[in-house]
């Protein structure tokens, strides 16, 4: 990947962000929020590729840490936005 | 399994967080949306692990360990506790953002950068201002968001505090952060030695941890969705700057897309309040108690929950008005067996929501959801106010600002402009508050000194309480 295409893929889905929610209803903005907060737990992904073999001892230590707080950003917060939705579900299932 | 196979199943996965954010934007389908993001987000983790080199021993103990403690905590917090722990998580996020950053640049400092950069496919320059960028954008997220999260639960005090030469502090610290970011970007150049670098760097680390905690104390506690929406988009930013360290696209149309949806966000929240940004940002809103212009006619009427009970009793239609008073009197569960009594008796009920209502976007719904209440009477600011002349009674469950009409007509007020729930407008109100106290914008309210306004005071939950006991005994 060179960064010219990484800079353009970047454009791009800032556009997309921009387009999806543009109208949501306003008591969906709780989830919403949660929702791409665990989204933007990806820098998990970043964490794991910090933790090579070959990686200094302190470097090791820095992604070792950065795992576990995206991975608890990841976790919590898809479980949170699923426990709130899950509340508003029931609403229509006991119409 | 080769690289580009990696960076296609990357791709995969993008697809489903864009689909993920698009459902969860209606209600329908919000709760499949979370999941298929969720699927995203595990394919990306999974296929990261078929990297070659990797330490699985830490890799294996760092998700158990922080899977654990995600889902305790997520399974174990209260409804009502939701906006702290959403901007605690999304703190963690940052400050993870940070770290992969930091990691990446003690690799570049261990291999020596001519070593580095001829196996990368990216100049020296570009890496250093993205890691500059992750470290930032990661730190502000960081403190800011535990600074919100304080603020929040109550254990930094939810006061905007303003300290003296607030501003100038702050832009010594932006310009500190520019000036050491520069030295940091362009140290090859300048041929600085690696201890300097390194000096730098941490220097740039601390300001910008000392910059979200700075940035976040001149906020009060009534402008943080503002607050939490726009960390929300920070924290996707960091992600997106520590994707262009590692140079890879996950990271990057991740972040982009939580960046760009929190931003949009915080915008909506800003013209909920017909505030700008900067004005929530900078200007210490609800940092000391304002006198309005207007003289404040007639006096606060107490009543008791009796004469309440037999005005609703009589009453036709009703609609409620809750604010963060509920929230903190965890009055959600009360408020709505009251609406259920209410309508039993035949009336009409429904509950107003104002958007910027309580402490974070959509905050009074999460909790009326949870209370169970019936999601088609929850209605929107602009529809519930045509209606509002022809309420009998409106009932304001610890909401201020939100009802305060001077927003609607005293010019000189501070928050003349915001769009309100005309509660003033409805033929009887009842106003539940704790004490005399104003609201969070330090304002007197004009609402409670009207003829047709009667106060209840004490805790919202004993007085909601009282009432349905009264009602119970029809």
């Amino acid at each position: 990947m060179d960064i010219i295409q990484l800079l353009f893929i970047f454009v791009l889905a800032a556009f997309l962000g921009y387009e999806l929610i543009k109208k949501v209803p306003s008591q969906l903005h709780t989830p919403l929020m949660s929702g791409s907060n665990a989204i933007s737990g990806i820098t998990i992904v970043g964490a794991i590729l910090a933790l090579h073999t070959d990686t200094g001892y302190f470097a090791l230590i820095l992604g070792f840490l950065a795992l576990i707080l995206a991975t608890i950003n990841v976790v919590g917060g898809y479980v949170v936005t699923d426990r709130m939705l899950a509340m508003f579900k029931n609403k229509e299932s006991k119409k | 399994m080769s690289p580009s196979l990696i960076n296609f199943v990357y791709i995969v996965a993008s697809i489903l967080f864009v689909l993920g954010i698009k459902m969860l934007g209606s209600a329908k389908t919000a709760r499949k949306g979370n999941l298929i993001s969720s699927v995203g987000m595990l394919m990306a983790v999974v296929v990261t692990l078929l990297y070659k080199g990797l330490d699985f021993k830490y890799i294996v103990v760092g998700l158990i360990i922080g899977g654990a403690i995600g889902l305790v905590a997520a399974k174990r917090v209260k409804m009502t506790a939701m906006p702290e722990m959403v901007a605690l998580f999304n703190g963690f996020g940052g400050l993870a953002s940070l770290l992969v950053g930091w990691a990446e640049y003690e690799k570049i400092r261990g291999q020596g950068f001519l070593e580095y950069f001829t196996r990368q496919d990216a100049p020296v320059i570009f890496t250093s201002t993205v890691i500059v960028l992750a470290v930032l954008i990661g730190g502000i997220t960081f403190t800011g968001s535990i600074q919100a999260w304080g603020k929040l639960s109550g254990k930094l005090g939810s006061r905007a505090v303003i300290i003296p030469a607030q501003r100038l502090i702050n832009g010594a610290i932006v310009g500190g952060i520019v000036l050491l970011s520069l030295l940091f970007i362009f140290s090859g150049n300048l041929e600085l030695s690696s201890g300097t670098q390194l000096a730098i760097f941490l220097g740039v680390v601390l300001l910008s941890l000392a910059l979200g905690v700075l940035g976040v104390l001149p906020i009060g506690g009534g402008d943080m969705p503002v607050v939490i929406a726009l960390l929300n988009s920070f924290s996707g930013l960091a992600a997106a700057a520590a994707g262009f360290v590692i140079l890879n696209n996950v990271l990057i149309v991740a972040g982009c897309l939580v960046g760009c949806s929190g931003l949009i966000l915080t915008i909506i929240m800003c013209k909920a309040m017909n505030r700008s940004l900067t004005n929530v940002l900078f200007s210490g809103f609800g940092s000391s108690t304002q006198k309005t212009g207007a003289e404040v006619k007639g006096e606060m009427k107490a009543a008791s929950v009796e004469d309440a009970y037999y005005v609703l009793e009589a009453a036709s239609s009703v609609v409620i008005i809750p604010g963060y008073g509920m929230a903190v009197a965890q009055a959600q569960h009360v408020v709505k067996e009251l609406g259920e009594l209410l309508e039993a008796n035949g009336c009409e009920v429904k509950y107003a929501i104002h958007p910027v209502a309580g402490r974070m976007p959509g905050h009074m719904n999460v909790l009326l959801a949870e209370a169970d209440v019936p999601y088609e009477q929850l209605v929107e600011m602009d529809d519930i106010n045509p209606t509002m002349p022809s309420v009998d009674v409106a009932i304001v469950i610890g909401a201020n600002d939100v009802v305060n009409p001077a927003a609607a007509d005293d010019e000189a007020s501070p928050i003349y402009g915001m769009p309100i729930i005309n509660a003033h407008l409805a033929k009887t109100v009842y106003a539940l508050k704790r004490g005399q106290g104003a609201g969070f914008s330090g304002l007197i309210n004009q609402l409670y000194f009207l003829e047709k306004t009667r106060m209840l005071y004490g805790d919202a939950k004993a007085t909601v309480s009282a009432l349905v006991g009264q009602l119970k005994e029809d």
